[in-house]
């Protein structure tokens, strides 16, 4: 696999702060990568050293395998987590302003923009000023400054903060047809369903280390603890309930069932498959609901996040 | 370079555009002319007042001494008693009373002066010398002095200032390059103030949209910085262009209306236009004239620029290290004070002694440079010496955007932190 963006042993120091410890990321050609952690893990400042805005003071990034050059800013977008656009310019001469800082001729710019305004329904804002747009219009703006010049590699802080579901839907999907059109995409949140839904691979950043990462199915695939949840319809529940108590660890759990179902999470101990587990249950109950439970990137952050507090 | 040339065009459109600008540039001129004017009409009012004092002599010797005058009346009280004359002033509303005791021979001190509200210091120089100019007269007399001789013998010289090239010149002619030369370094203290604390809201402007990141994530904060310095530059050499044009346009109407035609004047022709108009208009419009106004026009721009950048690097950094312009003030107060001191340094000791070892110091100085040299400027100065202080100017203006653009560089990027200068000094590590 051929990482796009490699970032190496990067330190940071504010002062006798430290915000970076020693933090490496590799981010695939062509995938989705979800950069986790809870507000000041260091998160942006790593978005910023990779955009070329603030400088590691140990450490390397490369791009394409190269170590960064200040022309690559070409093929970065970003989108950053406080962003904002001038208030008293009209919005189609401000976006052709930004468009053109990152490297385009006046008339290529113009033609995508049209492009872009028509794709995202907003053709008609081109002389508008922008105090007159709503914070989620203004957002439609930016995004489409962010994308404009077809960089390489997008990166977005906490890109849907602030959207209405509508809108932010919108972005998403355009974020989707963005990576089929081959762009690589770099995303910080903290917010989990969206790394869940989105994310190919994912690194977590916890007080300026990196704790954990890789890619999305294998590190569920490492944080599940071979436990299945099941619903199971027995003559006596009670007795059932105790013996399997004695084999296995036993949770509770619920979930929607027409049945009147004993309700269990089970936990296989080492060694053990499913299958025997089924072999098992099927001479001693009906089996009406048979799941393993997956972690989900939210009980992965929390776990992770708890055990390194 | 591409880029800070947009940035460059984008800040100069942003200024110029401004509706506080288009305002400023046209209404301003005309605010002075209008001031000018109403000042001269209220002193007019002023004078055209009538007043009436009231005398009270014992010695009944000054009735005849103090004449009536366009603005004061004098009324001779003094057959009434003390008390009566009192009275009539205040019933009357008179401007005051003079009271002049019997023995004012031996005690000019016993003088006393009745007012509702103490008179002004011109009317109290005026009967104070009236009341001295009749004694003196009398203590000649009785001396045996004879006061016409004494009035014959006296002298009054004016002395004539020429320079080396034969230029004439007069005392007049002083006050007008002090006149010219402090207009103008006030004129530039006004305008480091204006376009410095344009740059300076323009970056706070830039932090609170929070359009910042967007930008610094294509151009270097110090393109950024610089394209600002720059663009608000050129909209404040706009400013005074238009203003240096409609003066021109004025001066030459105003020319035109006093009889002198400005193009055929040149300065051996004094003659020409002593024949045309009265002599002091004459002598004064050859003094505007023979001013190196084209020299101080371009040290002004040239004092300017660099003046500018000196204090707007300096206002770029108060705005990045700032979250809202009402936390600037602690930081204000050390830009203005320099700026002050060039002012105050200029109005005193420049019209004392232009050459002089302050005068001269604080022309060299870079912060205080720009005003007081530009003051310095009508009265001649040796252009070795503009040299070291523009060359001094030019040297601080790459230090002082150097360390402006570290602090930019960390304070834009800084939010809802107030920064001390403790926080500033650490920023300059980063």
């Amino acid at each position: 696999m051929e990482n796009l963006l490699v970032a190496e042993n990067i330190y940071k120091q504010f002062g006798n702060f430290t915000a970076l410890n020693n933090v490496s990321i590799a981010i695939p050609r062509g995938s989705i990568f979800g950069l986790l952690g809870p507000n000041g893990a260091g998160k942006t400042t790593l978005l910023r050293i990779i955009n070329q805005i603030t400088m590691p003071d140990k450490g390397q990034v490369y791009l394409d395998g190269k170590p960064l050059h200040p022309k690559d800013i070409a093929h970065i977008g970003y989108l950053p987590e406080e962003r904002g656009l001038y208030k008293s310019m009209r919005v189609g001469e401000q976006a052709l302003y930004l468009a053109r800082l990152k490297g385009l001729s006046k008339a290529e710019a113009k033609e995508r923009l049209e492009y872009w305004f028509e794709r995202l329904q907003i053709e008609g804002w081109w002389d508008k000023k922008i105090q007159e747009l709503s914070k989620g219009m203004a957002q439609k703006i930016q995004f489409i400054i962010t994308v404009l010049h077809r960089p390489k590699l997008l990166i977005f802080d906490e890109p849907f903060s602030g959207f209405d579901p509508v809108n932010a839907g919108l972005i998403k999907n355009e974020i989707l047809q963005l990576k089929e059109e081959g762009a690589t995409i770099l995303f910080s949140t903290h917010r989990m369903e969206s790394v869940e839904e989105l994310c190919d691979y994912m690194a977590l950043i916890h007080q300026s280390n990196k704790l954990l990462d890789g890619k999305v199915s294998e590190i569920k695939r490492a944080y599940k603890s071979n436990t299945y949840e099941v619903g199971l319809e027995s003559e006596n529940n009670t007795v059932l309930l105790n013996e399997l108590k004695e084999k296995f660890v036993i949770g509770n759990t619920n979930f929607k069932s027409i049945n009147d179902d004993l309700k269990l999470t089970i936990q296989l101990n080492n060694g053990e498959t499913p299958n025997q587990l089924l072999d098992y249950l099927i001479g001693k109950a009906r089996i009406n609901h048979f799941v393993e439970v997956i972690p989900s990137v939210n009980d992965i952050f929390i776990k992770t996040v708890t055990q390194n507090a | 370079m591409r880029n800070l040339k947009l940035i460059i065009q984008r800040e100069y459109l942003a200024r110029v555009r401004n509706k506080t600008f288009i305002i400023m540039t046209f209404l301003s001129p005309l605010i002075l002319v209008g001031m000018f004017a109403l000042i001269a009409y209220l002193s007019m009012l002023n004078s055209s007042e009538q007043r009436i004092i009231g005398l009270y002599d014992e010695t009944k010797m000054f009735a005849s001494e103090f004449k009536d005058q366009e603005q004061v009346q004098y009324l001779d009280l003094s057959g009434k008693t003390f008390e009566e004359a009192k009275k009539m002033v205040n019933e009357q509303e008179y401007y005051g009373l003079i009271y002049i005791p019997e023995n004012i021979n031996w005690d000019v001190e016993g003088v006393q002066f009745f007012g509702k509200e103490s008179p002004g210091l011109g009317t109290i120089q005026a009967i104070e010398k009236t009341i001295a100019d009749r004694l003196t007269r009398q203590e000649l007399i009785e001396r045996g002095i004879d006061v016409n001789q004494l009035n014959e013998a006296k002298t009054e010289v004016r002395i004539e200032i020429q320079n080396f090239s034969g230029e004439r010149t007069s005392k007049m002619s002083n006050y007008i390059k002090m006149f010219f030369g402090g207009a103008a370094g006030y004129l530039l203290m006004m305008f480091i103030i204006i376009y410095g604390n344009m740059v300076m809201r323009s970056v706070i402007e830039e932090k609170t949209n929070r359009i910042i990141e967007i930008i610094v994530s294509s151009v270097k904060p110090i393109q950024l910085m610089m394209g600002k310095v720059l663009g608000t530059s050129l909209a404040g050499i706009t400013q005074f262009t238009i203003w240096v044009l409609l003066a021109g346009v004025l001066a030459i109407t105003s020319f035109y209306v006093l009889g002198i035609d400005i193009f055929t004047v040149q300065k051996s022709q004094l003659e020409t236009v002593e024949q045309i108009a009265q002599p002091e208009i004459a002598q004064l419009v050859m003094d505007v004239i023979n001013l190196p106004i084209l020299s101080l026009v371009i040290f002004f721009l040239i004092y300017f620029i660099g003046g500018y950048f000196l204090y707007s690097a300096i206002y770029a950094a108060i705005g990045a290290a700032v979250d809202s312009e009402t936390d600037t003030q602690q930081f204000m107060f050390p830009v203005i004070l320099p700026l002050m001191l060039g002012i105050y340094m200029g109005f005193f000791s420049v019209i004392e002694n232009p050459h002089g070892s302050i005068s001269t110091i604080f022309s060299m100085i870079p912060l205080t440079s720009p005003i007081v040299m530009l003051m310095r400027i009508p009265f001649g100065v040796p252009w070795w010496e503009l040299a070291i202080s523009v060359g001094l100017l030019i040297i601080t203006n790459f230090g002082v955007i150097w360390l402006a653009a570290k602090i930019y560089r960390v304070g834009i990027l800084m939010y809802g932190k107030k920064a001390s200068y403790k926080e500033l000094f650490k920023w300059l590590k980063y």
